[in-house]
């Protein structure tokens, strides 16, 4: 249970880190509370935060879903790195298309 | 292959290029973590588009999602969050070698995924009655626009928001299918007894699988139905 992170155990399954069943359900209902919340703060009106506070709240769930039920917590650092890598080539993409076509500007030809 | 046979059942034998089965067990999931990469970029390329699209033309966008349900929305998300803890479950109770419960786990999360589709195939038939339909294929009935969401300026491409919608949640769609398939496979080989503490490479792949539709409903719920 608690050498998780070394995976070269050569007696197979034993060594894999079992999350106990009410862990399970905590997360669960952190899950469901935040899709209420999520629905909630859209009566409040946070001017040009509205999208910033939908998408926080998002990202706080996908890391719950990343974190145990997909087990990232408990994985090697390499499955953690390669799911990273693309999250950040993601944001690379956002990141220079928005440079890309927010900087755009109609130009007429003088001839 | 990974797949190979053992004489006594339940007792899984790891194929001969790898050191052990626990050498077969990580490599296989760090296959599926490659995987889950892919289909991030899949989902991203298109969420990238909403973006920027959104920035550019708001008014469509929020008229757009006066078209949307947040009851059907909000039940979708309560739905796929449930089955992502039964198949959290369906995986823990193989670890524990609670045959049994695996199978209940799993065929609720099934169930889930029928639940899901089912509210889908309302909304798309909704929207299909209405002309609500992507790009060219958009013929909007202005009686019955007005009837739901009453006297709005309708944006005059409106139909770039149902692109969106039927492109995003339709490639969601066919993973949901695809994984209640999946789950189906699984929970047939766990039936079979193929599955124990020491081998469940199957049911955790398909899982990780799962959570990811679970993971980019997530994003699209509050993009598609709660624009503001």
């Amino acid at each position: 249970m608690a050498q998780t992170n070394t995976n070269h155990d050569a007696h197979g399954g034993d060594s894999h880190h079992i999350i106990p069943l009410p862990t399970y359900f905590k997360i669960f209902g952190a899950l469901i509370a935040l899709t209420v919340i999520t629905v909630a703060v859209t009566k409040v009106d946070f001017g040009a935060f509205n999208a910033v506070v939908a998408f926080g709240i998002a990202s706080v769930k996908a890391a719950l879903v990343l974190g145990y039920f997909m087990h990232l917590k408990y994985d090697n650092l390499m499955n953690r790195v390669i799911i990273a890598s693309g999250v950040f080539f993601l944001i690379v993409l956002w990141f220079f298309s928005v440079l890309d076509i927010g900087t755009r500007a109609i130009v007429t030809s003088p001839l | 292959m990974s797949t190979a046979k053992s004489s006594t059942p339940g007792v899984h034998q790891h194929a001969h290029h790898y050191d052990s089965a626990e050498h077969e067990y990580q490599s296989s999931k760090q296959g599926l973590w490659l995987f889950m990469c892919t289909e991030i970029l899949m989902f991203g390329g298109l969420f990238v588009a909403y973006i920027i699209f959104h920035n550019m033309f708001p008014e469509t966008f929020k008229v757009g999602s006066l078209f949307t349900d947040v009851k059907y929305g909000a039940t979708n998300t309560v739905v796929l969050l449930f089955s992502s803890l039964t198949m959290a479950l369906g995986i823990h109770y193989c670890q524990m070698r609670q045959q049994q419960k695996a199978v209940i786990a799993l065929a609720v999360t099934i169930l889930c995924g029928f639940a899901f589709m089912g509210i889908k195939w309302l909304e798309y038939s909704h929207k299909f009655h209405m002309g609500l339909l992507p790009g060219d294929w958009y013929a909007g009935n202005a009686e019955m626009i007005a009837a739901e969401i009453g006297n709005v300026t309708i944006p005059s491409n409106i139909a770039l928001y149902f692109s969106f919608y039927f492109m995003m949640t339709g490639l969601h769609g066919v993973h949901v299918l695809v994984g209640m398939g999946l789950i189906t496979w699984v929970m047939i080989r766990t039936m079979r007894g193929e599955f124990g503490p020491h081998f469940y490479t199957p049911v955790e792949g398909v899982g990780l699988f799962w959570h990811l539709v679970d993971l980019v409903w997530i994003y699209l719920f509050p993009l598609l139905y709660l624009v503001s």
